[in-house]
């Protein structure tokens, strides 16, 4: 693998006598985004803070580009600190200013630019996150949601190459919680950043990161790709994920992804045994991003979340169904062969496509795209595998509007 | 045990509480020098010193001007009644002058300034540390102190000399209401004794101690609420409130102690 951006060595920090980081190691890659989970209490903001220089650590570096923060010279660290923004845990806003100057901030303090290009600067972020009507208003007269939005506004306007955030979705409610990752995770495609969260949104966090970084103890104890971290047989990494394991996902009310994984071995170990065949279907929402974009993450994430009820209506009691990243529902039809498949899907696109699945329409002439693939499951494949066949088999795709 | 004697009982605790005292000191030393010379730094913050120099001085004109005035009436009132048990009524403008221009109107000037703006600063900053506005500016590569403290330095600087020298004038005026118009002592002569007992150096004794009554309340007032996340219990509102006790009680009497120290200087 290419030379990290970020590399957190030896990191050790202690306040009041009590160690919260012994020997912690991490490295961050450029252009992804990385996941810092672990128990509350467990030192991840304080992790987060050394990256930024808001803490000092005890003994270890902090790594950026190969060379130590520490020893950087005064031009050095400034202009790294200038690519780099942190996204505090309760927004941090400044009370006193409006929410314009809130987000041109540090713009107005830290470059020297004409004031009109800081309002374009500033208007264009707004508009991207949808807050354009608030400019004049106060922090403490905007909601708790709104608040967030507007931090994270304040910490791209400067275009960042390194964007830390320090839970950015705690206190929020399910919808606004996906469009939050929804957003992270879009800014991040579109402007190309490198991303450091801490968050407990497990598994939501899974559609987003590319890798993920388990603190415990003051060490890191798992760090790679969010698949090998559900995968992994470390005891405490399987205690924690359980410990978060909710009945059913918060955005959509389907299962779990987990409980979906076990439905998929049970039913491949049944085939196996009976050779009875099964399928998996995968349900995409194709327009989705084009339904961020034109209204916004939340109306997205709501657009999502209707479109899950109305499907899981219609699915058979024995089918099991969930949520399988930001766009996608996946389905495990047991005991059913290919032609079956295809006959439910048939019917279920054609009575979805009669009923109004999105009860407010985004906007005008607004047309939920919807693509239906699905596979059968073959002996000892893995699910990964199996989800692959189901998305690119173009032969065995149901495409179909909802309007 | 021999060690264990060294590190407990009085002495210790009293070495200790001096340690932390001089390690305090230089702490606030650095942190108003810093502040000092963050002014002159490039671009210069002329509104944000400009507004500190009316939430500081003119919006603290009214009440320096009500304490000024009673002040002297009270002065006028109590001279001319000493005065007159010896027969020398007369000097009652000598007396009030003198006694507002060297040593009530820099120190009550101040009480008041601390009360108004030094409670609210360390209040106000306290509030950022906590609630992480602080940070918040480092992060984004702003200078805490030269946003925070530069301007606010620069304008007590300019606004404590000029309203210590606005409570002066009120309670001389203050003087002559009581001596004159209540005790009908002849106006003329109340002016005559201001004019002819008043010299420059007491003016500029004066104006000395406005200008370091301004750097104690601002530095105090503004380490204070700068540093609450720092001290015992200095978490949420409480944290903020004890901030703001500290400040307002140190500074008061750091002006007293401060204000014997520079009158026998002057002398």
């Amino acid at each position: 693998m290419s030379q990290p951006l970020i590399q957190i060595v030896d990191l050790s920090k202690s306040f009041s006598g009590q160690k919260v980081l012994n020997g912690a190691n991490l490295s961050i890659y450029k252009g992804e985004i990385t996941t810092i989970i672990g128990k509350s209490g467990g030192g991840k903001s304080v992790l987060l803070k050394h990256i930024i220089g808001l803490l000092q650590p005890d003994s270890g570096q902090v790594l950026f580009d190969g060379v130590p923060i520490s020893g950087m010279d005064k031009a050095r660290k400034k202009a790294w600190r200038s690519k780099i923004s942190y996204v505090f845990q309760n927004a941090a806003l400044f009370d006193s200013l409006t929410i314009f100057d809130n987000i041109a901030m540090p713009l107005v303090e830290t470059r020297r630019i004409p004031k009109k290009e800081v309002a374009a600067a500033v208007e264009k972020r707004m508009a991207q996150l949808d807050i354009q009507a608030i400019g004049n208003k106060y922090p403490s007269q905007i909601s708790g949601g709104m608040q967030k939005r507007v931090s994270l506004a304040r910490a791209l306007i400067t275009d960042p190459e390194v964007v830390l955030f320090d839970e950015p979705t705690t206190g929020l409610d399910p919808i606004r919680k996906s469009a939050v990752l929804s957003m992270i995770s879009s800014y991040q495609r579109r402007l190309g950043f490198t991303g450091v969260m801490v968050s407990h949104e497990i598994p939501d966090i899974f559609f987003i990161s590319q890798r993920v970084a388990m603190l415990d103890k003051g060490k890191v104890v798992f760090e790679g790709p969010p698949q090998d971290l559900q995968r992994s047989d470390n005891p405490t990494i399987i205690e924690f994920l359980q410990g978060l394991e909710q009945p059913r996902d918060s955005l959509t009310g389907l299962g779990t992804q987990q409980q979906l994984s076990k439905s998929y071995e049970a039913e491949a170990d049944r085939s196996a045994r009976t050779a009875q065949t099964f399928c998996l279907v995968v349900f995409s929402l194709d327009n989705l991003e084009e339904i961020t974009e034109q209204s916004s993450h939340v109306m997205g994430q709501s657009v999502m979340a209707d479109f899950a009820v109305e499907l899981g209506r219609h699915l058979r009691v024995f089918d099991s169904c969930a949520r399988y990243g930001f766009s996608r529902i996946i389905v495990v039809m047991p005991n059913t062969g290919m032609d079956e498949a295809k006959k439910l899907i048939s019917l279920i696109s054609r009575s979805l496509q009669r009923k109004n699945v999105v009860p407010i329409a985004p906007y005008k002439d607004f047309c939920l795209m919807v693509s239906a693939g699905f596979a059968q499951a073959g002996v000892q494949e893995s699910i990964e595998v199996v989800l692959e066949r189901a998305a690119d088999d173009e032969k065995n795709l149901y495409t179909f509007k909802v309007c | 045990m021999e060690t264990q004697n060294l590190h407990s009982g009085f002495p210790a605790s009293l070495g200790r509480a001096f340690i932390f005292f001089v390690q305090e000191l230089g702490e606030v030393t650095v942190f108003f020098l810093k502040g000092l010379a963050l002014i002159f730094t490039w671009p210069p913050q002329v509104r944000r010193t400009i507004e500190q120099i009316h939430f500081i001085g003119a919006q603290s004109v009214p009440i320096v001007m009500l304490t000024g005035l009673a002040t002297g009436m009270v002065l006028g009132l109590q001279g001319y009644y000493a005065l007159a048990g010896v027969g020398s009524e007369g000097a009652l403008g000598s007396i009030v002058a003198l006694t507002l221009i060297r040593e009530m109107g820099p120190v009550l000037t101040a009480i008041m300034l601390t009360a108004r703006a030094g409670s609210a600063m360390a209040a106000e900053i306290g509030v950022m540390r906590i609630s992480e506005q602080i940070d918040a500016l480092q992060t984004m590569q702003i200078n805490p102190l030269r946003y925070l403290i530069s301007p606010r330095i620069a304008a007590a600087l300019v606004s404590f000399p000029l309203l210590t020298a606005l409570f002066d004038m009120v309670g001389i005026f203050g003087g002559f209401l009581t001596g004159s118009m209540l005790l009908k002592m002849n106006p003329y002569l109340y002016f005559h004794r201001v004019r002819a007992s008043v010299e420059m150096e007491d003016v500029t004794g004066g104006f000395i101690k406005a200008i370091v009554f301004a750097v104690i309340v601002i530095t105090i007032c503004c380490y204070q609420g700068y540093t609450t996340h720092r001290r015992q219990g200095g978490f949420g509102a409480r944290g903020v409130s004890n901030s703001t006790t500290r400040a307002v009680v140190m500074s008061c009497v750091l002006i007293l102690v401060s204000d014997y120290v520079i009158t026998s200087l002057l002398r």
